[in-house]
């Protein structure tokens, strides 16, 4: 049980406390709810961009970094396709430092154009790092605009195409701070040895002031149900072939995503589960397998992963996940076995829970989904699943019109 | 509202001192001894068992690994399926790990199941048998990870960089390939666990809420006898650093980005200049705002991220600086590092540098005990060195004391440009 505080500003920033007397330092997470969604489709990779320009100096602040780490505090930040988080930590005694930075860069960034041409060099580097220089890097560029024709999921957080990097002006980007970089479209939480009355005080000094330079709402296209098969052939130069299939599921925020989250458990979460068990050890036909699901916002994707053992036939593997996963949908799972996983995600959201910045940074996507203390109620819901649902929503997720697959070869060597 | 004045900022309190948690100890009834951090507020704990028995001991390489990955794979009363089933169950993980001094097992659970987890534990610890086919597959796999980290210009070099700055012949510096895999058998396995994981070189540390009964326990499970014995061994110690080439470019064609490696062999944290070279290797390239990423990164553009670390292992140590760069701008990378390492030579860190520095490092410091799980990782890296919490007094100390010119004499010391190697994995 995670006890918090809720409290809104005029301006509209949501402020979650959440007190933890036991450790000596203070965790200030900042949702913003923006992701790469929200890019326009011609300029993509531009929330990603954002988050690393946000590091670039605001108005009274030439440099984020440096008076935090004269402080003692530490930083990180991270953008998905759904949101952008910053998040921070700092010994308790100077959580004023942290209120007076990320209030400065939220009520108004300094735009250097040097900052611009730095950071545009930076996230290509990461591109290649991440996406083109690793064996298989590039797989989720050509998994999204396969599995999605319509939703912003079809490209990834670094963004279709490296040029939306390199062309960004000065222009684009000030406009997509002031769309999006708002008090009204933001959650912070501070979790550590404070009391609420404290954080009320800081938050009407800091950020009551930050007035919203626009409300943004969001439309997105729903992507159109899948009526037939996809399939991509590629070959590249990895030692090893690779199959990648992608099922479309629900939104991480309906009542069916336990369930389905469950599914990929019993498909993939331990070392007694399914596909690695009958795959990997029984049958040997793949050195490593996976199945997870995004948990994206919008409807998402459960994905199902696996390198082949040398020798073994593609098909020969396809048919071996087909037949796991279909099965899924024709029988009921034991009782058992469905106990199993849920005491697993039950103990997974305990350990989670150990540290303040884990805790910050739950609270505030909890919050995002609706309400905070969502983060209490997971572990019902979990619960609350059936062998039924199981059955019911497997047979709909596993169909081969639902499915987007990837061939992925390794070149033959001549 | 009253305006505020953005331009000033609040003020900063630094760390002069901090409260320390004191870790309770105690020995099972065959001297195992346990430390246990009862902090935290979830009813669950997290046990590692530690052993001497890293890379560091093998005959045979990969055998230290070999032998901890397995360990779960089949025990006197349990096959590998069963262990996986009982362990997932009650929604406990089991992690193994090894490095190149010591090999853990840990375990995290809920208290509720502590006891059925524990008796599993004790198989996996104490009675493992490593079937034959479990072997094979786990080779088998392990091969093909082997063969797509190899095209990974990061991982080449991380392994490449140990056998250039310890030697080929050095129990540290030893690299292994696929050949290695096939030359390990099930006899290589079971020796190598009799022989390393023993009640005499073992370490149980217990982090989270603990109950009164968890010593019994333990002591029914680890404690009721003597299990296997460590064997002395005899590995050579130090390689002899005037000899070999200092410099290697592995060639791979087709990267686009150069992984980069220099630095060079020197000690671990018991040596007395270990806390003050961190605050050095701090100002050129430990944290966000140091030098290397000031320059390389956040001026130049070269890299997503270079950074610098002070490294102990149990025999010694090393200096190095990793970074990822565009494969035209690798020499250039490289000519800005070593500028940067001749600038710590030859002009004495400034003052407000300096401060920022001393400040970063205590409050890294403090951030590194959030939590019961990280007080019980800081108090590993302690114990395995025969050290306690006042390794953190004289780490406030030494932050707060030391000086920019012994900051200069340990740069020139320890760091200079002639001792250093340098290894580069990408194109020509």
């Amino acid at each position: 049980m995670i006890d918090f505080k809720k409290f809104e500003l005029e301006n509209g920033l949501k402020v979650i406390v959440h007190k933890d007397s036991s450790t000596p330092i203070v965790a200030m997470n900042i949702l913003y709810d923006v992701g790469a969604r929200d890019e326009d489709p011609e300029k993509t990779g531009f929330a990603h961009l954002f988050e690393h320009l946000m590091f670039g100096g605001s108005e009274n602040i030439p440099k984020y970094d440096l008076p935090l780490e004269n402080a003692g505090g530490e930083n990180n930040a991270f953008t998905n396709n759904d949101i952008t988080n910053y998040y921070l930590t700092i010994p308790k005694q100077n959580l004023e430092l942290a209120f007076w930075l990320e209030s400065d860069r939220m009520n108004q960034l300094a735009f250097s154009p040097k900052s611009l041409d730095v950071q545009r060099n930076v996230v290509i580097e990461e591109f290649k790092q991440s996406y083109l220089n690793q064996p298989y890097g590039d797989v989720w560029l050509l998994l999204r605009p396969l599995a999605y024709k319509v939703h912003p999921y079809q490209w990834s957080t670094i963004g279709k195409d490296i040029s939306h990097i390199e062309n960004a002006t000065m222009e684009d980007v000030k406009g997509f701070y002031d769309r999006f970089y708002n008090p009204s479209n933001a959650i912070m939480v501070i979790a550590g040895d404070v009391d609420v009355e404290q954080i009320k005080l800081l938050s009407e000094k800091w950020f009551a002031p930050i007035t919203n330079k626009g409300f943004f709402k969001r439309e997105l296209p729903e992507e159109p149900v899948q009526k037939e098969a996809r399939a991509l052939t590629v070959e590249r130069d990895v030692p090893i072939d690779a199959i990648y299939k992608a099922y479309h599921i629900c939104s991480r925020k309906d009542a069916n995503y336990y369930a389905t989250d469950l599914i990929s458990d019993v498909l993939s979460n331990g070392n007694s589960s399914r596909l690695y068990t009958r795959l990997v050890k029984e049958q040997k036909l793949f050195s490593e397998i996976n199945a997870y699901v995004t948990g994206d916002i919008d409807k998402g994707l459960l994905i199902v992963t696996g390198k082949l053992v040398k020798g073994i036939k593609m098909a020969d593997a396809e048919k071996a996940i087909l037949m796991e996963v279909e099965l899924l949908g024709k029988t009921h799972i034991e009782k058992d076995e469905l106990q199993k996983v849920k005491n697993k995600i039950e103990s997974s959201l305990i350990f989670s829970e150990t540290s303040a910045l884990n805790k910050a940074m739950n609270l505030a996507y909890s919050e995002l989904m609706g309400d905070a203390d969502l983060i209490n109620q997971e572990i019902g819901k979990y619960s609350a699943v059936t062998i039924d649902d199981i059955l019911r929503i497997s047979k709909n997720i596993f169909k081969a019109e639902n499915s987007s697959t990837i061939y992925y070869y390794a070149k033959k060597q001549s | 509202m009253t305006t505020i004045n953005r331009l000033i900022q609040p003020g900063v309190k630094l760390i002069d001192s901090i409260a320390l948690y004191e870790p309770e100890h105690f020995k099972l009834d065959n001297g195992i001894p346990v430390f246990q951090i009862n902090a935290g507020t979830q009813d669950m704990v997290k046990i590692d068992f530690v052993f001497e028995a890293g890379s560091y001991f093998q005959e045979k390489l990969q055998v230290s690994k070999f032998t901890n990955k397995l360990l779960n794979e089949g025990t006197k009363s349990y096959s590998s399926s069963e262990i996986a089933e009982k362990i997932d169950y009650y929604g406990a993980f089991l992690e193994v790990g090894s490095d190149k001094d010591v090999a853990t097992v840990t375990l995290y659970t809920l208290n509720k199941y502590l006891e059925r987890m524990l008796e599993v534990m004790q198989e996996v610890i104490r009675f493992p048998v490593f079937p034959e086919h479990e072997l094979e597959t786990y080779k088998q796999n392990r091969k093909q990870q082997h063969i797509i980290n190899s095209e990974k210009v990061k991982f080449v070099s991380r392994l490449k960089f140990s056998e250039l700055i310890f030697g080929s012949e050095h129990p540290y510096g030893r690299q292994f390939g696929l050949h290695d895999f096939e030359a390990i058998n099930r006899e290589d396995l079971l020796s190598f666990h009799k022989s390393r994981y023993s009640s005499n070189d073992c370490r149980i540390i217990v982090a989270g809420k603990i109950h009164s009964e968890l010593i019994s326990i333990l002591n029914v499970f680890f404690g009721n006898e003597e299990w296997n014995t460590n064997q002395e061994i005899n590995q050579i110690q130090q390689r002899d650093l005037e000899q070999g080439e200092r410099k290697l470019h592995i060639v791979k064609e087709e990267a686009l980005q150069t992984a980069i490696r220099i630095g060079r062999p020197l000690f671990n944290k018991t040596h007395p200049d270990y806390l003050k070279l961190k605050v050095v290797n701090m100002v050129l390239g430990g944290y966000f705002g140091s030098r290397l990423m000031t320059n390389i990164r956040e001026d130049k553009g070269y890299t997503y991220g270079i950074g610098s670390a002070v490294v102990s292992l149990h025999r010694s140590g090393y200096f190095f600086i990793a970074s990822e760069v565009a494969g035209e701008v690798a020499q250039k990378a490289i000519d800005e590092v070593y500028r940067e390492i001749s600038i710590l030579h030859t002009d004495k860190v400034p003052g407000a540098e300096l401060r920022l520095v001393k400040n970063y490092m205590l409050g890294q410091m403090v951030r590194s005990m959030d939590g019961p799980f990280a007080l019980s990782d800081n108090l590993r890296g302690l114990l395995e060195y025969g050290l306690d919490n006042s390794f953190f007094t004289d780490y406030i100390n030494i932050v707060n004391n030391i000086s920019a010119d012994e900051i200069r004499e340990l740069a020139r010391k320890y760091l200079q440009i002639d001792s250093l190697f340098e290894l580069r994995v990408g194109a020509r």
